[in-house]
């Protein structure tokens, strides 16, 4: 993403200033009603915004007429969080690997018509708007992705090195921001990629080993539960996935899945 | 100075920490003092925890696990959510895992130093002594810290100090750490000993009896209004860095938690005291929402300089080494780069306003890594940076690799809070608050990679531990909605709820929150003056009458209405803006992140008035229309001499 940004900086003549753009918005009051794509006009929008603060524009807009602003999920606004997430011109995060936040206008042309839609999943219902109810990622977590370590009773951080290079790749699945995008970019709306990487995650780690049969049956067994689809290794998941999390976690995934059911692990009912 | 600001009251004294042995036992005096509750009585016990961060997060997973019963309140949709998970620098810990002379004593003596002889040193030593245990903790939940071939565990330096004693996992500390708690809580809630609430707003406390018993919160998605009842409520609601709109917090921080317990009897400690973190990203345009930090730990190998010259406007790479002042380097020899933020903030404003700043208007200065990618080569500075450089370059549109970063401080961190004792109790028994939402650890000014320590020793360690000492007297009389107090409460914020609706004026919530940061920027930002807080004061009352009377929000209060939502947050913030002028005005001396313009050294360094001002300003809100009452808790410093800060 650096190599492309540089080009349009390098180059003043590309420097895009005052965009008019036309946005279709899916609008939906509540879960309860039908939702539409409703068309909306800002102008003077400038290349150096992140598309929520265009975001932002319309709304202030909208509430100075009177009307209804656009409803979307945000907080830190710098990548991290996870709370932000749109499809934008049907791609999770729009066209580029980021947060919605962290995209920028500078990625659109003047004249652009953008359609941004919610995350597209059953188990992820809208609320309104563009502001979706990803709390079935929660419960995957709750189904086993910890380590069972009552406060105060650790102990000392040295005793147990771990090898850099497993540490490494364990932080690289821990960095997972929770957004959803990966469920919205599968075909299948699986959220595989997500349970993958936090199975990874404490997988690599020898803090890790004592639960980690009963971690992967009980979280695989919880996302099937809350209606997500079957992963087929398409790996739209992780082309869309904000912090590259790698299909590699998939494969450790279902290598520990099948270790755990023939070493008899069961979920939990 | 004048009485109409405030009047000063009765003194107010922790008369927690047992003073009667030497600093290094009473941690563990109190813990052996203080009453316990047992396993069987604890399911009988309820706490609220509000706020799910690292502080919230880690208190209410351990609750949870000791067995009591725990109600978590969140706003955002997953406690994963909450803004440490944006700390990007590190933690830190007094392990000497480097043998550098590292020790608890030293990272005591740093922290109270870093802060400018402002914080308590009972409080401090505690931190210093816990911050162990935290490294222990979060390594057996599985927190990914970077390590050494080895398989031990790395650290780096910080600014402010001159060991390394800063865990890290790349540039997303706060992130991973905040998992660790997060999963914890996600453990505890599948465990049934943690109830969520999550899109859950809280908007008022209920006290009964002289005890904090329950709190108002909102539904954010039905907007249903509705009362929860506990025998102790805990508040980790995070900071206000957002009363000044543009910060590094995320947008939905607020201060309404700890603002409106302030309104019911909480003393609000420090309130100007605000940390300026020296390495943001300069401000684009009108229309920016919020400013994003580049962690501390840079400034560990790039190196901060700015033309000699003023107006030099040539491209950064054009302009010669000697043409070049690195003007920490220049004025702190011994510290350079890694001075405390505070100073590096200080220093790079006054080189702007020399006209030396570069970039758009002239509010930045550069941050320089062509030394360290000679140095070090490339790949070992994209293993350390990476994700910073990337982030940097997805905003600016600029590759840091080629060109140097362009850095302006922005308001990070607030120091102050609501005043708490060494239980980490308020003046209203019964609420505790932790993390960044009290003021106890960092005194004027926070040394880098203290806050997620200090949030992760509340949650963890010092919250569980004091507050059995409170919950043993329970379980208190039961409480339900139809109690007075609960419906008085519940009445003010629905009253206020419709009032914000049925304005129905010609400004948005965004656009008094604008205003009121440039404000709050302009004169209790880097520099206060006399003149310009008393402008401020002025402005801040005048703004306040102009949102109650011309404010616009649409839609209703009984749906999901994120307008709504901030206007409430906006009309807290205007109030504890008006506290933070007069805070920064009566505080006639320089210290940490406070810079009177009045109290300065001849070379232009915080000058403190240990005499007149070693104190913590404890404020009492007073109903419409009188002035908020002061009253100071002397700062005594049996360990660490007061000393002027020097990092020459």
């Amino acid at each position: 993403m650096t190599a492309s940004m540089q080009s349009s900086v390098g180059n003043p003549a590309d420097e895009k200033r005052g965009m008019n753009l036309t946005l279709r918005i899916w609008r939906q009051k509540d879960p309860s009603v039908k939702g539409k794509m409703v068309t909306y006009k800002v102008s003077d929008i400038s290349p150096d915004m992140s598309f929520l603060e265009m975001l932002d524009v319309l709304n202030e807009q909208l509430i100075m007429q009177g009307d209804d602003p656009v409803a979307f999920d945000h907080d830190c606004r710098e990548g991290i969080c996870g709370m932000c997430g749109l499809m934008i011109n049907g791609q999770a995060h729009g066209p580029q690997q980021t947060t919605t936040c962290q995209l920028h206008m500078r990625s659109f042309k003047d004249g652009d018509k953008i359609d941004i839609e919610p995350w597209r999943a059953s188990p992820f219902p809208v609320i309104k708007d563009l502001a979706v109810d990803r709390r079935a990622f929660d419960r995957i977590i709750q189904a086993g992705g910890y380590i069972s370590v009552p406060t105060g009773t650790a102990p000392e951080a040295h005793a147990t090195p771990v090898p850099k290079a497993d540490s490494d790749a364990a932080f690289d699945a821990a960095t997972c921001i929770g957004c959803g995008a990966c469920v919205a970019a599968c075909p299948n709306a699986s959220s595989m990629l997500f349970t993958a990487a936090k199975v990874t995650h404490l997988g690599l780690l020898p803090q890790g080993q004592p639960e980690r049969d009963d971690r992967v049956v009980n979280m695989v067994a919880q996302q099937d539960r809350e209606g997500f689809g079957g992963c087929t290794n398409i790996g739209e998941c992780s082309a869309a996935c904000p912090k590259g999390i790698s299909m590699e976690t998939i494969s450790r995934l279902n290598h520990d899945l099948l270790g755990a059911l023939r070493a008899g692990a069961r979920p939990k009912s | 100075m004048p009485l109409d600001l405030f009047s000063v009251g009765d003194p107010i004294a922790d008369t927690k920490a047992p003073s009667d042995v030497p600093i290094g036992e009473r941690w563990s005096e109190r813990q052996f003092r203080g009453r316990l509750v047992n396993p069987a009585n604890r399911r009988k016990l309820t706490v609220i925890v509000v706020g799910t961060g690292l502080a919230g997060g880690a208190a209410a997973a351990t609750l949870g696990e000791a067995g009591y019963k725990v109600k978590s309140f969140w706003y955002q949709d997953s406690p994963r959510r909450a803004h440490s998970v944006a700390a990007q620098g590190g933690i830190n810990a007094a392990k000497n895992y480097r043998n550098d002379g590292d020790s608890v004593h030293r990272l005591f003596y740093d922290t109270v130093k870093g802060g400018d002889f402002r914080a308590r040193e009972n409080n401090v030593h505690r931190l210093a002594e816990v911050s162990v245990n935290i490294i222990d903790q979060c390594v057996a939940q599985g927190v990914p810290f970077a390590r050494e071939y080895g398989g031990l565990l790395d650290n780096r330096s910080f600014g402010g100090t001159q060991v390394s004693r800063t865990f890290y996992a790349r540039g997303q500390t706060g992130q991973q750490l905040l998992y660790g708690a997060y999963q914890a809580l996600e453990r505890q809630i599948a465990a049934g000993s943690v109830e969520q609430n999550a899109r859950t707003e809280m908007l008022d406390l209920i006290i009964v009896d002289g005890r904090a018993r329950g709190i108002v919160a909102r539904d954010l998605v039905s907007g249903e209004i509705s009362t929860h009842f506990a025998d102790a409520v805990v508040i980790a609601s995070g900071g206000y860095s957002n009363v000044f709109y543009l910060s590094t917090n995320a947008k939905g921080s607020n201060t309404t938690a700890i603002w409106r317990a302030h309104k019911r009897g909480a003393y609000f400690a420090n309130p100007c005291y605000t940390q300026i973190h020296p390495t943001c990203i300069p401000v684009k345009g009108d229309y920016q929402s919020k400013l994003t930090l580049m962690s501390e730990s840079l400034r560990n190998d790039g190196r901060v300089w700015v033309p000699k010259e003023r107006g030099d406007d040539r491209p950064a790479n054009d302009i010669p080494e000697g043409e070049r002042d690195y003007y920490l380097e220049r004025l702190y020899p011994s510290f350079g780069n890694l001075v405390p933020r505070d100073i590096a903030s200080r220093q790079a404003k006054n080189v702007c306003d020399e006209g030396r700043g570069v970039g758009p208007g002239g509010l930045g200065v550069y941050l320089d890594f062509a030394e360290a990618i000679e140095r070090l080569g490339r790949p070992a500075v994209e293993a350390k940076y990476g994700n910073l450089f990337d982030m940097y370059a997805q905003i600016t549109g600029e590759d840091p690799y080629v060109t140097p970063m362009r850095i302006f401080p922005a308001v990070h961190y607030t120091m102050g809070g609501l005043w708490v004792d060494y239980d980490l109790q308020s003046t209203i028994p019964g609420m505790f608050v932790i993390g960044e939402a009290n003021f106890s650890d960092h005194g004027a000014n926070r040394l880098g990679a203290s806050a997620l320590m200090q949030g992760l020793a509340d949650g963890y360690f010092v919250l569980p531990s004091t507050i059995s000492s409170y919950l043993a007297d329970g379980p208190f009389e039961k409480v339900d909605e139809s109690h007075p107090a609960a419906v008085e409460a519940m009445q003010s914020v629905q009253e206020e709820v419709q009032k914000l609706l049925s304005i129905n004026g010609n400004r948005t919530p965004a656009s008094f929150h604008r205003e009121l940061g440039q404000l709050m920027w302009d004169y209790c930002g880097m520099e206060r003056t006399d003149e310009g807080l008393r402008k401020a004061i002025d402005r801040i009352r005048e703004l306040r009458r102009e949102f109650w009377s011309d404010l616009k929000v649409g839609g209703d209060w009984h749906s999901f209405n994120q307008t709504l939502e901030h206007a409430g947050r906006v009309a807290d913030f205007i109030e504890l803006g008006e506290l933070m002028c007069i805070d920064a005005l009566h505080r006639n001396e320089s210290c940490g992140g406070h810079f009177r313009a009045e109290s300065q050294t001849p070379e232009g360094e915080a000058l403190r008035d240990d005499e007149n001002f070693a104190y913590v300003a404890a404020w009492e809100w007073t109903p419409e229309g009188q002035p908020p009452v002061l009253h100071k808790e002397d700062l005594e410093y049996e360990y660490v001499h007061l000393a002027q800060r020097s990092y020459k």
